[in-house]
């Protein structure tokens, strides 16, 4: 089970959130603006990289925010977590 | 048998303490500190079970995890019956039933062993080359009988009445494995103050040196270093010791599973009792001080009872005071052998030493002479003879020459498998090394690390020391001592050049003991093509069994390296997986069995209900009221009774499970109008709407009616299966689409008891106890809310309904819910209203054309496909799901839609989920659609169902067919999906 390090709670056991998919994939500000492909492209396209993602994970039962961490999908080991809205970090900003 | 194999003094055994216990039915006795296996050696049983595949006479090869034959099934009365039990892991108590497995009648006379005459026609991958034809026969006669013959023990029959526990537990440093590493690791560990945990699978801690007694450290016998040791680690309070506990589980993030039997031991235990716990420790370090299993010899025979490892046999002898034979042969491939044969010449068993090198040691060889212990080196074992007990061994000579050993006991020393099991699960990276022919750890991807022979560092004093470091590392002590070694010999292991080959190319040579495996399945293996590793695995199922080749996998590669023509090193790991060792079901699920297995969620009127004997359903976690049937209904009856009453006078139900949010602020209005497909800001405070959640990609997600109760609060009402997902998805946009709306969303689906009456004298009931709302249609229209009190008790009061009756919906808070339901329940009753459950409300609602979202709707439908445009708000530039709304797909002609179905010249209720075809023949004919709900509808009088039929709002007036799961189709007419009242009259009442 995961250890994950929630921005206002601490490290809290993997049990304590919901994973909430792929982050930093912002709703368009006029979707009616955006064409059919863009729009298909929001909603379905992901990244899935092996190696370091950046996800969100909502604290469910916990403080029930949502947050983005920064996790490698190869090792499981989480770089960084911080609160949704910021920018991702670079790799080197959290070793 | 009158010989004692027991030695009259020495051991870990209390001799004051005999107990009686039973093998077969037949009463032995022990000691306290016996193991089952170290009882039964010390009784002289030496034939303890038979093999899986060829049945074979097995008896008791290694002395704790490691045994892959003497498998037991232990009897402690009904519901506590334990197959697959490792007789060397069993603790001897007072009254232990025991009994031999995979046998027919008995253990010494068994017609399964026909097998093992055949064996030569039964190769690796016989069943898959043999019954093959006809494919039917499969199923029907070989794999029942295969099943039957093969197999180990049988599974218990009555639920286990016995109690297992499950916890959490932190450290900052886990130690596994309390043998001489360690216990080193865990005195170095704690010496600072940070939390250590050391855990071991055996019933004391202490290892491989309980079999090691006169060995010196710092001083003392290692027996009295162990107590020492454990008796320092006790004192400390930052330390936790358990025994008998497994690391079983090897997960992400140092989460490492115990399984600690607390009561196995014990004789007596009442039925009910704690049986086993298991604890999901988080460690910050892990410090792996699992050690390694010493493997076996091929030759041929080699699996007779008798013949066992030599780690084994000296541990029985050193730690038991059970001596397995009286003439030994040692078979050894390492140093390490002649510790077990000196041990045996110093107890006066007549020793030989088999050395497979072509040279031993001098200093070993010297030893040797001064206890009278032939050695010969360079020798090569051919078989064993002998059927239920080992007679002789053959071997063949450096001089070529075949000779002939008589013996009682045959000792294999093959080498050492480092214990590297949780480690792999830890997903560490392992590496060949080829002077001690094993995989050690590579590089650790968490905090872990491993220590003494797990580590492959082999010898007491390396323990000790790698041990001591490790500890000292994890635990951040800056300086902890080295316990110091007196003496040992030399234990410098090298396997390079050391024979592998067997004399003769034998069939009945095994290598997995558990799984039936011999060498010669392993190179047909090989010869047939199956060259990788994960495929001769496969095929020959070697490692496969319980056991997980713990002892085999390294012989089997050697095998197969050979056959291959690589060396073993290259052959290949195949992946370790959890649980090392057997895990009972108990121990898994823990608490969550009966009433514990899931939550339940209860009702105001649950009891209430209970005591009308009314039929539940789960909804979710919900118990609902499914129907309440009188005087012997069925449910067909009681259902036609309830919506017949509800139409004609009324009916009460409740509507409790309702989902409900409270969204209040500043922003409420704007946030719902971003959410819902409807138009919310010129609702009217006092108002309510049927509102529509989509998801992103159009889809219908929830739906439910929405009261506005002032200008910054609105109330809520989501499915009952919705609700938190609901909740989930509002608390996802306003935290991270719309930060800036000023909105709270508070989720109170259990502060809320809903009672909702409907029907022609809703009115009636709820007059006499509403205080303070004037009730009047013109004052109180259909879709409206009002805040006030009833029989004293504040309400939020809805008239709304879901059965096309006057309905009314009262809210009070949930402490009241029962005594408000009593109340309303006795007004009912005098004008013969009729309490009803989910069933009447799901009829009652199709019978208006209304959807249930998850029935009528599974994650494709839009809006429009439900008949649902008109509640879209038109004017709105945005709401979640709108731009979908327009992708090609979802605004295609000729997409399913619901429709209402009536019966052609027929009185059958469809299935739910049949499909709908065109013209009746079953044929080539394709789906249409689906039916998505069918009931009897009392106020039609006949059948109705609803559908999702392609292109189906322009449909109505043909006719379809249902097809069922006979076979057989009904003809359906396409209607309105709106069958009673379309008008809408009653409502508006």
């Amino acid at each position: 089970m995961l250890l994950i390090h929630c921005p206002f709670c601490g490290e809290r056991a993997e049990v304590e959130f919901r994973y909430a998919g792929e982050a930093h994939i912002t709703r368009p500000a006029e979707p009616e603006k955006v064409d059919d492909e863009e729009w298909a492209r929001y909603l379905y396209e992901r990244s899935n990289p092996a190696g370091d993602h950046a996800e969100r994970w909502h604290h469910v039962h916990g403080c029930k925010r949502y947050f983005n961490a920064l996790r490698n999908t190869l090792s499981d080991n989480f770089l960084t977590s911080y609160a949704a809205g910021q920018p991702r970090p670079g790799r080197e900003g959290v070793q | 048998m009158t010989r004692t194999f027991r030695s009259g003094t020495g051991g870990r055994l209390d001799r004051s303490r005999q107990l009686s216990f039973t093998f077969d039915g037949r009463l032995l006795k022990g000691y306290a500190g016996d193991t089952l296996a170290s009882a039964l050696i010390a009784n002289g049983v030496h034939l303890v079970g038979r093999s899986f595949k060829y049945h074979r006479p097995r008896g008791i090869l290694g002395a704790g995890v490691d045994e892959p034959n003497a498998l037991v099934e232990i009897d402690r009365g009904k519901g506590r019956l334990e197959p697959n039990l490792q007789a060397t892991m069993v603790e001897l108590y007072e009254g232990l039933v025991a009994r031999s497995q995979n046998r027919w009648p008995t253990l010494r006379f068994d017609l399964g062993a026909v097998n093992d005459l055949m064996s030569a026609f039964l190769p690796a991958g016989f069943y898959y080359k043999t019954f093959m034809w006809p494919r039917r026969a499969w199923e029907a006669v070989y794999e029942p009988n295969i099943r039957r013959a093969a197999g180990l023990g049988r599974p218990p029959v009555d639920a286990d009445p016995d109690r297992y526990a499950f916890q959490y537990a932190h450290c900052d440093v886990l130690i596994v494995g309390a043998g001489p590493a360690g216990l080193a690791a865990a005195l170095a560990a704690s010496e600072g103050s940070g939390r250590v945990i050391l855990c071991d699978e055996g019933a004391e801690l202490g290892g491989s040196l309980l079999a090691d007694p006169d060995t010196m450290i710092d001083g003392a016998r290692a027996w009295d270093w162990i107590a020492s040791a454990v008796a320092k680690l006790r004192a400390r309070p930052n330390v936790t010791l358990l025994a008998r506990t497994t690391a079983f589980r090897y997960g992400a993030h140092n989460m490492v599973g115990l399984a600690e039997r607390v009561s196995d031991h014990c004789a007596a235990v009442e039925a009910g009792g704690l049986r086993q716990r298991w604890c999901q420790v988080r460690a910050g370090r892990v410090v792996l001080a699992t050690g390694a299993h010493e493997r076996p010899i091929i030759f041929r025979n080699n699996d007779r009872p008798g013949i066992m490892l030599a780690s084994a046999a000296r541990t029985y002898l050193n730690r038991y005071g059970a001596c397995a034979g009286q003439r030994a042969v040692v078979l050894t491939r390492t140093d390490s052998g002649y510790a077990a044969a000196f041990d045996f010449a110093r107890k006066g068993v007549a020793t030989v030493v088999l050395d497979l090198r072509p040279s031993c040691p001098a200093a070993l060889r010297a030893e040797a002479a001064s206890l009278d212990i032939d050695v010969f080196e360079g020798v090569s074992p051919l078989r064993a003879e002998g059927v239920i007990h080992v007679r002789s061994l053959q071997a063949v000579m450096k001089d070529g020459t075949t000779r002939s050993f008589p013996c009682d006991l045959v000792l294999m020393a093959g080498g050492w498998t480092p214990a590297i099991n949780l480690f792999s699960q830890a997903r560490g990276t392992v590496r060949w090394n080829d002077r001690l022919e094993c995989y050690l750890p590579g590089e650790a991807s968490q905090m872990v690390q491993c220590a003494g022979a797990c580590n492959g560092e082999f010898g007491l004093a390396a323990a000790l020391d790698s041990g001591t470091s490790a500890g000292a590392g994890a635990g951040g002590a800056t300086s902890a001592p080295t316990p110091r070694v007196h003496s040992e010999h030399a234990s410098l292991i090298d396997m390079r050049g050391v024979p592998m080959e067997l004399a003769e190319q034998s069939a009945m040579a095994f290598v997995d003991f558990q799984n039936d495996v011999t060498s010669k399945d392993i190179r047909l293996a090989i010869e047939e093509g199956f060259v990788s590793v994960e495929h001769f695995k496969r095929y020959t199922t070697t490692g496969m069994a319980t056991d997980q080749g713990r002892i085999s996998n390294l012989n089997a590669m050697a095998v197969a390296g050979a056959a291959i023509g690589v060396p073993m090193g290259q052959v290949g790991i195949t992946t370790f997986r959890a649980p090392y060792t057997p895990t009972s079901f108990g121990l898994l699920s823990g608490y969550n069995r009966g009433s514990t297995f899931a939550p339940e969620r209860l009702t105001p009127t649950h009891e209430w209900a209970i005591g009308r004997g009314a039929v539940f359903e789960d909804v979710g976690l919900w118990k609902r009221a499914r129907y309440f049937p009188r005087d012997g209904e069925g449910m067909e009856e009681a259902v036609r009774r309830e919506c017949r009453t509800t139409r004609e006078t009324a009916g009460i139900v409740d509507a409790s499970t309702l989902g409900k949010i409270e969204v209040v602020g500043p922003d409420a209005a704007t946030f719902l109008e971003r959410m819902y497909i409807n138009a919310w800001s010129k609702l009217k405070v006092g108002s309510c709407r049927y509102g529509v959640l989509l998801r992103e990609d159009g889809y219908i997600f929830d739906d439910g009616v929405v009261g506005r109760i002032a200008e910054d609060r609105f109330h809520v009402t989501t499915t009952s299966g919705g609700a938190a997902g609901v909740f989930n998805l509002m608390e996802d946009y306003l935290q991270t689409e719309w930060p800036e709306l000023d909105v709270w969303l508070t989720s109170t689906t259990e502060q809320w008891a809903v009672i909702s009456v409907q029907g022609p004298r809703a009115r009636d009931i709820l007059a006499p106890l509403v205080d303070d709302i004037d009730l009047s249609p013109d004052a109180f229209p259909h879709m409206s809310v009002r805040e006030g009190h009833i029989a004293g008790i504040p309400t939020r009061l809805f008239r709304v309904s879901f059965t096309g009756e006057l309905g009314f919906e009262v809210n009070v808070p949930s402490a009241h819910g029962l005594a408000m339901w009593e109340a309303i329940w006795a007004e009912g009753e005098k004008l013969g209203a009729a309490v009803y459950g989910t069933e009447t409300i799901h009829v009652l609602r199709a019978e208006k054309g209304f959807i249930i979202v998850g029935q009528e709707t599974d994650g494709t439908v839009t809006p429009d496909d439900v008949g649902l445009s008109w509640a879209i708000g038109k004017a709105k530039d945005d709401f979640v799901g709108k731009r979908s709304l327009s992708r090609s797909g979802l605004c295609a002609s000729g997409r399913k839609q619901l429709v209402g179905l009536r019966p052609v010249d027929h009185g059958t209720v469809p299935d739910e989920g049949a499909q709908i075809i065109g013209d009746g023949r079953t044929e080539k004919s394709g789906s249409q659609g689906h039916v998505t709900s069918a009931y009897w509808s009392e106020a039609v009088e006949g059948p109705i169902a609803m559908a999702l039929l392609q292109n189906g709002r322009a449909r109505h007036g043909d006719t379809v067919h249902v097809t069922s799961i006979k076979g057989s189709t009904t003809p359906w007419r396409v209607v309105d999906p709106v069958f009673y009242d379309p008008e809408g009259g009653r409502l508006h009442a």
